[in-house]
């Protein structure tokens, strides 16, 4: 009997069957399969990235959301314009903490909303027109490089044709402007809408500027800058003497994107949002990619010296461990007086299609055990690892999401590597592997792939977490129970969290969240203590 | 901050730029969480649901509880029908709500699916049991604003729930409009402060300002009973607190069910808190309390004792029309002068009505409907002022021109207080007005040479 180690108590299988028998019947036998209660020792497959069941409180969002709001939506020197009614450019605007410090020309577009704000008559005549005039009013006042535009749901329904749109602008204007189809509808979750992003963007920008780099450079992929995140690993870069050429997408720069296939290397932070581009950025020049974990001391130092083991030369190898030293030092001594508190605390976490996987190492790292997670977005890649991959069938919801075919470019195409060495990499697994989430969630732990709002009530009566990971929906749902909730989305307020000084930034509020003493507040005295008969004035 | 904002106003037809509205579904989620045990549903793609719960959220800083009918393309292709199915289903059978209150969004309204009838179908096919309702509104995204979808269910509210009978003697509906939890509560106590058997709805109060005691309730305590709107047909009047948010429910409801209504402002302000008290004395006879006088006595003294700082101010207002309507003549009236007053929401009489209001303080005013915080920018950098009054999107102008702002609207998201502090009322006004006092005497406190710097204010 599968049993958490933190609630003995409870035998997981009984909990997971309770938590089915909630839903209708057809309901339950669905839900069974998003549910894995881990046992290392069996091949063990989990449903993902499939649709949510209508009525389900889900955390998941749409197309739209993964498109614009988390990968392109960063690039801070573009323009963003939202074509659709103004709900979707609305709420994607500011909400996501991905910070920008503008380059030379100062260009920032970040703190603005651009749309479109289709009304009835655009919805009934089409947009196209709209959205025409719209493209040449942002460069008219803004003057920005590029222009990126982002379909809503009635932009496909009533068949605006975005992509004619941005061609002819981009011709007019002479800038270069990309339309995304991301819909809302398309996909089952935000996924769909990270493909698009990344299937355009190489289309479009990736390989369009030739400028050659000294040093050893990389691209970092799938680093959104949350808190400042790619700044605490870039001050590391430094140290060791790596140069981010590119980071996609936070604190992004489209000059920089354009320029991206020239780098060494490309490391990949989150894998579900950005794996297609590793793989294109791979076929077509060349770059091999390697996934990185910046997420937690051992993770981070652990990331560094796969690069080196990349790079596999004497010098830089020495330098790396230097650096991992002296910041491993540091941060350790910022970590001590929080462990003995955070000791043997278990911690849920439910989110995106990484960092439900890439904190359990920061988690680790502070003593805590990660005992319970589980993905919003993700594929089977992510929980089983990319072996997986081969075995994937493309079902209704992804078939019409375009998987690009490419060819070695005949110009740029350049080895990093020589094929020996490569080979010996990848079989190592320094290179081009991911073995996902599983590998790390030992026997007696819990997988929930898109949990519901139902199983996390459950979750937190039962198992009992002394902290659970989420989201801002989920945020105060969680916190209603007195169970202190981070959200691994935004970072909350806070933040950076990557990196040797990130973790002890995540270390500090993690004690706070837990240790908090507001907590022992929940109940008045007189609730909980015996009630004691009025003395005064009986005399 | 904001640097690439041009001083030169450039005229715009298509490009909305940091818009000072939002979509119809919010609105509407809004509204239905006023309804207790009502569990909001939006019959759309994940997104939307997603989106409006966060915004809502961060806004509440409280659970915000909704589902999804989930849309893919094959929904979007063939109809939402099953979705909505199976949703209902789900909802029943796992969360078990009293009330689903359906709002549709772009998605589904592009495609025409029909509420009526699909609802009308899963109750015929039994998957809505017996006593429990599924009401819903229209809400299509590019038709008006976040405001639009508020009065959108509201008035779905009037079309489901009162049942025919007798009129309760004395029984008053009050409207409250899009206003905060903190504001419903306030009527609710002036109205029991009055004496009056009142029904407030919808009514979010102890929905999204509950009580931390470790314990989490799906249905919160709050939100206006099933019981209540049934009998909302049967109250001798309605009240409905803001035209754009409230008007077309009390219209509906008279319709439907002869209760005879009347518009009133929101109550902000003194005058608008009078016309609201006036309102309810004609109605049912009662008279405010001595305690209500005091208190209007206190705002009142409140205005004199600091006009030294507010007369002559000039203001930058933009939010909702409602909002911006009874807040621009509670600052006239306090010595201030209104000069950009925006709203994202369209509406002719809104720019009519206020233009009317300052025209004698504020001769050069700009008052425009359907614009956004791009064009006021614009026009601060022309024209500076002395305060921006708006929602929280507000402070990257603030920021840019270094101008004290005053949070007040929907959504503020960087600030505490807006859902427990009532800005209605006459103690709502002293609330507010503290505020607005505060914020310019800080601002003053930070400016004035060390010479100049005053220990009394």
């Amino acid at each position: 009997m599968p049993r958490l180690k933190s609630v003995p108590a409870v035998d997981l299988d009984e909990f997971v069957e309770k938590v089915i028998g909630l839903y209708p019947a057809k309901v339950a036998k669905k839900r069974r399969k998003h549910i894995i209660v881990r046992e290392p020792s069996e091949e063990q497959q989990i449903e993902a990235n499939v649709r949510t069941v209508p009525g389900i409180i889900t955390q998941r969002g749409c197309c739209y959301a993964g498109c614009k709001g988390v990968v392109i939506g960063p690039i801070g020197d573009m323009v963003h314009i939202t074509h659709g009614p103004i709900g979707c450019g609305f709420y994607s605007w500011l909400t996501r903490r991905n910070f920008f410090r503008p380059r030379e020309n100062g260009h920032n577009f970040l703190t603005y909303c651009f749309s479109t704000d289709m009304q009835e008559e655009d919805i009934i005549f089409g947009g196209e027109k709209k959205l025409r005039t719209a493209v040449e009013e942002a460069y008219k006042i803004l003057k920005p490089k590029a222009i990126s535009i982002h379909a809503t749901c009635p932009v496909g329904l009533i068949g605006d044709d975005i992509q004619t749109v941005a061609r002819e602008m981009s011709a007019k204007l002479g800038i270069s402007v990309l339309a995304f189809n991301c819909e809302g509808y398309k996909g089952v979750t935000q996924s769909a809408g990270h493909h698009i992003a990344n299937n355009n963007l190489f289309k479009q920008v990736v390989g369009r500027d030739d400028v050659p780099q000294d040093g050893f450079t990389v691209n970092i992929l799938g680093e959104y800058n949350i808190g400042g995140d790619a700044w605490e690993i870039e001050r590391v870069f430094d140290k060791c003497g790596i140069k981010a050429l590119s980071t996609f997408s936070g604190n992004g720069s489209i000059d920089e994107m354009r320029m991206s296939h020239m780098a060494d290397l490309n490391l990949v932070m989150c894998h579900r949002s950005i794996n297609y581009m590793a793989d294109m950025m791979e076929k077509r020049f060349g770059i091999p990619w390697i996934k990185v974990n910046f997420i937690g001391i051992k993770a981070m130092a652990k990331s560094l010296r796969k690069i080196a083991k990349f790079l596999d030369q004497p010098a830089f190898s020495d330098r790396v461990e230097k650096v991992i030293a002296e910041e491993i030092a540091e941060a350790e001594a910022g970590i001590n007086p929080y462990r003995e508190r955070l000791k043997g605390k278990t911690a849920a976490l439910f989110v995106g299609g990484s960092r439900a996987h890439h904190y359990q190492d920061l988690f680790r790292d502070l003593g805590m055990e990660p005992s319970i997670a589980g993905h919003e977005f993700a594929h089977r890649d992510d929980y089983e690892g990319r072996k997986v991959l081969p075995t994937l069938t493309v079902d209704a919801d992804s078939r019409n999401i375009e998987e690009l075919h490419i060819e070695p470019d005949p110009e740029r195409y350049r080895p990093r590597k020589d094929n020996e060495a490569l080979e010996g990499l990848k079989a190592e697994g320094v290179v081009d592997s991911y073995d996902g989430m599983w590998p790390d969630m030992g026997s007696g732990t819990l997988a929930i792939d898109d949990i519901s709002h139902i199983e996390m009530e459950m979750l937190i009566k039962r198992l009992k977490p002394d902290i659970v990971c989420s989201g801002i929906k989920d945020k105060y749902v969680i916190e209603k129970f007195g169970v202190p909730s981070k959200q691994l989305h935004n970072y909350d307020y806070s933040g950076p969290y990557a990196g040797f000084r990130g973790a002890v930034n995540f270390a500090r509020e993690i004690d706070m969240m837990i240790n908090n003493p507001a907590w022992k507040l929940l109940k008045a005295p007189w609730e909980t203590g015996p009630t004691l008969t009025a003395e005064l004035g009986k005399k | 901050m904001l640097n690439h904002t041009p001083k030169e106003l450039i005229e715009r037809k298509a490009l909305r730029i940091n818009p000072a509205k939002t979509c119809q579904p919010i609105g509407a989620m809004y509204a239905a969480l006023g309804i207790h045990g009502c569990l909001p549903h939006s019959h759309g793609c994940q997104g939307c649901c997603s989106y409006h719960r966060s915004h809502l959220t961060r806004h509440y800083k409280e659970p915000v509880m909704a589902s999804t009918s989930s849309f893919t393309e094959g929904a979007s292709v063939f109809g939402g029908a099953p979705n909505l199915r199976q949703a209902l289903k789900t909802i029943f059978t796992v969360y078990k709500p009293d009330v689903v209150a359906v709002h549709t969004t772009c998605l589904s309204e592009t495609i025409g699916d029909d509420i009526p009838t699909i609802v009308k179908k899963s109750a015929e096919d039994g998957i809505i049991p017996q006593g429990k309702w599924v009401i819903h509104t229209n809400t299509p995204s590019y038709v008006g604003s976040h405001v639009t979808g508020f009065s959108n269910m509201v008035a779905g509210m009037v079309n489901y729930f009162p049942q025919k009978g007798d009129a309760t003697a004395g029984q008053v509906n009050v409207i409250p409009g899009y206003v905060e939890p903190s504001d419903m509560r306030e009527i609710k106590r002036i109205l029991k402060e009055m004496g009056i058997n009142g029904i407030v709805f919808p009514d979010t109060s102890d929905v999204l300002d509950t009580p931390q005691t470790g314990e989490y309730k799906l249905f919160p305590k709050g939100g206006t009973p099933v019981s209540d709107l049934m009998g909302i047909g049967r109250s001798e009047v309605t009240l409905a607190l803001g035209s754009f948010a409230s008007q077309q429910a009390a219209t509906l409801l008279e319709h439907k069910h002869s209760v005879p209504f009347k518009v009133l402002d929101l109550p902000i302000g003194v005058s608008a808190t009078d016309r609201l008290v006036q309102a309810l004395m004609d109605a049912t006879g009662k008279k405010p309390t001595d305690e209500m006088m005091h208190d209007r006595g206190r705002l009142v003294d409140i205005i004199i004792d600091y006009q030294h700082y507010l007369y002559g101010k000039k203001v930058a207002l933009f939010g909702d029309p409602d909002q911006l309507i009874a807040l621009t003549e509670f600052l006239k009236g306090a010595g201030m002068r209104p000069k950009y007053v925006i709203t994202g929401t369209r509406g002719i009489r809104f720019e009519k009505r206020v233009t009317a209001m300052v025209k004698d303080c504020t001769p050069d005013a700009v008052v425009k409907a359907n614009n956004d915080l791009f064009y006021l920018h614009q026009l601060i950098k022309n024209d500076p002022v002395d305060l921006i009054i708006g929602n929280t999107y507000g402070k990257y102008i603030a920021r840019a021109e270094d101008i004290p702002l005053v949070r007040f609207g929907f959504p503020i998201m960087d600030r505490v207080g807006h859902s427990y502090f009532p800005t209605v009322g006459y103690r709502g006004g002293i609330y507010l007005l503290m505020n607005i006092i505060n914020t310019l005497l800080e601002r003053q406190d930070r400016d004035d040479p060390e010479e100049r710097f005053e220990l009394v204010m």
